[in-house]
């Protein structure tokens, strides 16, 4: 299904260990262990509300965690300053769970906001340039003038995705691509994120509840359950078990 | 950068030095406090976003516009004709050129604008910045490295805090030539001897006063409407929530800032 991925188990671009986090009384994540390795589509399941975007927004620096340590390329980034921080977030890809566009710009401003303001040594041409190369990449050339509220759900994803990867970011992190999406879309939403782990050899986290769009990106899966990832390793591994709420997802996600 | 921090802490304290309103004000009153200090410390920082900042500015003035040319025409018109039975008991109907214009220039002409631009332009700015916050659009923005506040708040705080001035001094011409309508109408005053009346009545710190005025007010709607926005709750509650309470708050502090400043600009006067 897959072909060319190479995956460097040498080299780890994220680590974290003993991650906590809380909202007031509410324990979130309660000792996460995680690694990325580099060139890896890793695979985030877990119910709602079990804390998985809580995860890679602390990943991506929008949330503080309470206890444990995540190093980012080779970055800690408990109490990195505002500055490093930046620099980190230019190699982190974030496509977000509603898309985020920004919808008082149309798809063109939407890729050039970055672009414009961390590259300015690009011409007026090299920008259209990267605008379209990428547009047609997600295969939505014809968007190109249209205001997001234009768009549908998948396509809205689709651009958000665009958008993150015009910096070329070393590692991408995807929440739910495909929630919310019919099948067909779905379908294309998980072959565009293999597509770019070939294309740009970046890593990945994605987060999902969706099995098919696990099975069909993870090169590795982690559940997580209870605020700790309780089992990892392939898809077929993963639900392999006695543990009933691993089965109960399983089951619900085929069944109904 | 995390602006869940300080409810945060209070809720895990969970205790509260006086009541949890009380407490709560007096969090608020240190974000707001840190808000401005914020905006202090950015507007003066590279990168510029000058673009966004006259882009605001644009808004600013088309939203507000034709609302302040009716009003301010209008007021003009009204306040002339209200003044005049007053004056003509004292036979000073003559004078009336002169009220009119020391009311309009003093006070009624930045008031007005501030209040109008409160309810367009603060509650567009707080429910702008609400539906950003609520969609993650700020947290896009903040994950591509790209500082919101910056782009955001700092052009949205100029836009506000240039243009009022400026579309108070609008509001001033229109009113005027209100009461111009109504006070040739009445007592066929050409315009030339009008306009001289006028700015016999009228001096230097009537205008600087208002002026500085108004750029107290433009820039609390600015903040204001920023401010609730950029801290509203999840959910589309929490974006006509700000909105709403933009309106209110930099309404009522409007007021204020009125009062106070007509106490020190009458200190000033002597
Ligand atoms: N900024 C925040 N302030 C307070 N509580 C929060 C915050 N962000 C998340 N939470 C809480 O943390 C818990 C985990 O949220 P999170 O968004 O990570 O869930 P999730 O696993 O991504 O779920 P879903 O699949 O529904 O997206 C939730 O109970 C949520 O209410
Ligand atoms: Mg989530």
């Amino acid at each position: 299904m897959k072909e060319n991925i190479k995956i460097d188990t040498t080299n780890k671009v994220i680590t974290i260990k003993g991650l906590k986090k809380s909202f007031g009384e509410l324990d979130v994540l309660k000792g996460v262990d995680m690694d990325l390795y580099q060139g890896e589509n890793l695979v985030v399941l877990g119910r709602s509300g079990t804390g998985k975007s809580v995860l890679i927004k602390i990943i991506a620096g929008l949330l503080q965690p309470d206890e444990g340590s995540v190093n980012v390329l080779n970055h800690e980034i408990t109490g990195i300053n505002e500055k490093e921080m930046d620099a980190l977030r230019l190699k982190i890809g974030f496509s977000f769970q509603n898309s985020a566009l920004y919808d008082s710009m149309t798809v063109r401003e939407n890729l050039e906001f970055p672009l414009r303001r961390h590259e300015k040594e690009l011409s007026e041409n090299e920008i259209n340039q990267r605008v379209e190369e990428l547009l047609e990449d997600v295969g939505l050339s014809q968007t190109i003038n249209q205001m997001p509220s234009q768009l549908s759900g998948g396509q809205r994803k689709r651009i958000g995705i665009a958008r993150t990867l015009i910096l070329k970011p070393e590692i991408m992190l995807y929440d739910e691509p495909t929630a919310g999406l019919d099948p067909i879309t779905s379908m294309d939403i998980n072959n565009l994120i293999n597509e770019v782990q070939q294309k740009f050899h970046s890593s990945s986290i994605i987060i999902t509840h969706d099995l098919t769009c696990a099975k069909i990106t993870g090169d590795r899966i982690v559940m997580l359950l209870d605020g700790q990832f309780q089992r990892q390793g392939t898809f077929d591994e993963v639900f392999t078990t006695e543990d009933e709420r691993v089965k109960a997802f399983y089951d619900y996600n085929f069944t109904d | 950068m995390h602006t869940d921090a300080p409810k945060e802490g209070l809720e895990k304290a969970n205790k509260y030095v006086l009541s949890r309103k009380l407490d709560q004000i007096f969090v608020n009153l240190a974000e707001v406090y840190r808000f401005v200090v914020r905006f202090f410390q950015e507007v003066f920082l590279p990168p510029y976003e000058w673009q966004e900042v006259i882009n605001q500015c644009f808004q600013v003035g088309v939203r507000s516009l034709p609302l302040i040319s009716l009003t301010g025409f209008i007021i003009g018109i009204v306040f002339t004709n209200q003044s005049r039975p007053s004056l003509a008991d004292l036979g000073a109907t003559a004078l009336l050129p002169a009220l009119i214009a020391v009311a309009i220039v003093r006070a009624l002409a930045p008031l007005v604008t501030a209040l109008i631009a409160a309810g367009r332009v603060g509650s567009n700015i707080g429910a702008e910045l609400g539906s950003m916050k609520v969609t993650e659009q700020i947290d896009a923005m903040e994950v591509s490295a790209v500082n919101p506040f910056k782009f955001l708040v700092v052009s949205r705080v100029l836009a506000t805090t240039f243009m009022i001035p400026t579309l108070t001094m609008y509001t001033m011409i229109v009113a005027l030539m209100g009461g111009y309508v109504n006070i040739h109408a009445n007592e066929l005053t050409s315009f030339k001897s009008y306009i001289n009346q006028v700015f016999d009545a009228i001096t230097f710190l009537d205008i600087f006063s208002s002026v500085i005025k108004a750029f107290v007010f433009g820039f609390t709607i600015g903040i204001v409407g920023c401010y609730k926005g950029y801290n509203s709750s999840k959910g589309t509650e929490g974006v006509g929530k700000a909105a709403n309470s933009s309106v209110v708050t930099s309404m009522f502090l409007v007021f204020i800032e009125e009062l106070l400043i007509l106490q020190i600009v009458n200190a000033l006067r002597g």
